[in-house]
């Protein structure tokens, strides 16, 4: 770690640098090309993956490569007031710019006129759902076996308290100063999704930006486990 | 719309004719029924429900509202269902499907019909304040026979259901968040849905056995015993014969399917 710990306890009894609890699984629905579950701290995520099929919206269709479309949906018990269902303005954005952080990891060249679906539904939201998305759609591509550079990991970074601190809870999101979430391929370090809000200094900035990308690299240990612990499995299956 | 090759038609069809299922089950075994009450936290009642490799998440929230002008002294419930693009290939994100409408209505059918909820107890002021009760059904990961499983899913959402204990003061509903009162449950439903190929009637069909049906028949029966929905289905026709020997074999399913859920 290139950080100094300071000894700082979070409201949860966390260090700064310290992700929530997290697990991550593979495979989790029957219909889906691939799936995968995800939990992080109160957050309940699963990720559903069609494809690449073929286009059957015409707008979409790219006759040289294959395109990614994502739905990132809160169920609307998810969340302390219910949540009217269907798409909002946040969960818009959120849909396109999942579609874009994962997009730079795909090898889509090799599968013109198709279309790969990404399907986030938010089963519990707990602060930090569309870094936890991003992080379980990218274990659900690689289950449903679509080429891929790297796998795409996301997680936020913020500042609470005048602290920089990883990886925001909830109450740590609604009340903190900033937040910033991240996403990249960790064998590259490329990034491929950054948001900001908040007030940020440019070197509470940097920080936060090192400290998100540490909690990538950590939240990456867990997903390629999660695919190993699948498919090791199933080896295990066709050996007996 | 999914399209099943006349050889997987044909091959099921000729094992029902023969007394089989694809799966090796008889024509009134269940699959495996797995069910986990108040797996969300911030739901005031949810579970999760799982018929073979069908899933259906229940979330429950409770909401002030006020009641209906002809039913000022009862408490208000909505049922509403999202079959999600992720559950199957051919379920698009976007307005409610005549499907997932026609499930939303029949389960809330269910619940309503066998007053499983005591709806006069939900309200806070005669003509003023009641709770409405959102019910959501998620469904997740779809392998035939929606109906049973959200019905299921449902009732065990109701059971593990906290609303706050809220009261009138002056005009003002107060809110006690510190207190929740259980609902009053006061009788309880299950569903049984039946396929028909070829002749023969199938409980709860499998997504593949699902897809080639004729017709479908939905019965829900209460705990006291009498049934509280029906729902037809499917293009063909159903002989009477067809329909009570679905009622008596669902009359002999409902008593375990409420046990599963007694001891989930």
């Amino acid at each position: 770690m290139i950080f100094i710990t300071n000894g700082k306890i979070r409201d949860d009894g966390r260090k700064f640098d310290e992700i929530r609890p997290l697990k991550i699984e593979a495979g989790v629905l029957e219909r889906a090309d691939g799936s995968a579950y995800l939990e992080v701290g109160g957050n309940k995520i699963l990720v559903a993956v069609y494809g690449p099929r073929e286009s059957y919206i015409r707008r979409l269709l790219r006759p040289n490569t294959g395109v990614i479309r994502c739905r990132y949906n809160m169920a609307p018990f998810s969340v302390g007031d219910r949540k009217r269902p269907g798409p909002d303005r946040r969960s818009t954005e959120i849909s396109k710019i999942t579609a874009e952080a994962l997009r730079p990891s795909l090898m889509l060249e090799g599968f013109p006129r198709s279309m790969v679906d990404v399907f986030i539904e938010i089963i519990e939201a707990e602060g930090g759902t569309r870094c936890a998305g991003i992080t379980a759609a990218s274990v659900a591509l690689a289950d449903a076996g679509v080429p891929m550079k790297d796998l795409v990991v996301a997680c936020a970074a913020g500042k609470f308290n005048d602290e920089i601190v990883l990886d925001l809870s909830e109450k740590e999101d609604k009340e903190g100063q900033a937040d910033l979430p991240v996403a990249m391929m960790p064998r590259s370090e490329e990034i491929t999704l950054l948001q900001s809000d908040g007030d940020l200094t440019s070197d509470e900035f940097e920080k936060a930006l090192d400290l998100a990308m540490e909690g990538c690299k950590q939240v990456n240990k867990v997903q390629v486990e999660a695919l190993k612990s699948k498919y090791s499995k199933n080896i295990g299956e066709l050996d007996s | 719309m999914n399209i099943i090759p006349e050889i997987t038609r044909e091959s099921i069809t000729y094992l029902i004719n023969n007394d089989q299922r694809e799966d090796g089950r008889s024509f009134d075994e269940y699959r495996d029924i797995v069910i986990e009450p108040g797996i969300i936290s911030k739901a005031e009642g949810s579970a999760r429900v799982k018929i073979g490799k069908t899933q259906v998440i229940v979330g429950i929230k409770p909401q002030l509202g006020e009641p209906f002008p002809d039913t000022p002294n009862v408490g208000v419930l909505m049922t509403n269902g999202e079959m999600l693009p992720m559950a199957d290939p051919s379920f698009e994100p976007g307005p409610p499907s005549e499907a997932s409408v026609e499930l939303a209505r029949v389960v809330d059918r269910g619940i309503r019909e066998s007053e499983m909820v005591d709806l006069e107890k939900l309200c806070i002021a005669p003509g003023k304040k009641v709770w409405m009760l959102f019910i959501d059904l998620h469904i997740i990961d779809f392998d035939g026979n929606l109906f049973d499983t959200a019905t299921l899913a449902v009732l065990s959402a109701l059971k593990n259901t906290k609303i706050p204990v809220a009261k009138m003061e002056g005009d003002e509903v107060v809110i006690d968040e510190e207190n929740t009162m259980d609902l009053p449950i006061r009788n309880e439903t299950a569903m049984c849905t039946f396929v028909k190929i070829g002749d023969k009637m199938i409980l709860d069909p499998a997504l593949s056995e699902e897809s080639i049906l004729e017709a479908r028949l939905s019965i829900g029966i209460t705990k006291s015993g009498g049934i509280c929905a029906m729902q037809k289905g499917g293009d063909a026709s159903l002989t009477k014969e067809n329909i009570l020997d679905a009622v008596k074999i669902a009359y002999s399913k409902v008593p375990d399917l409420l046990k599963k859920v007694e001891s989930a």
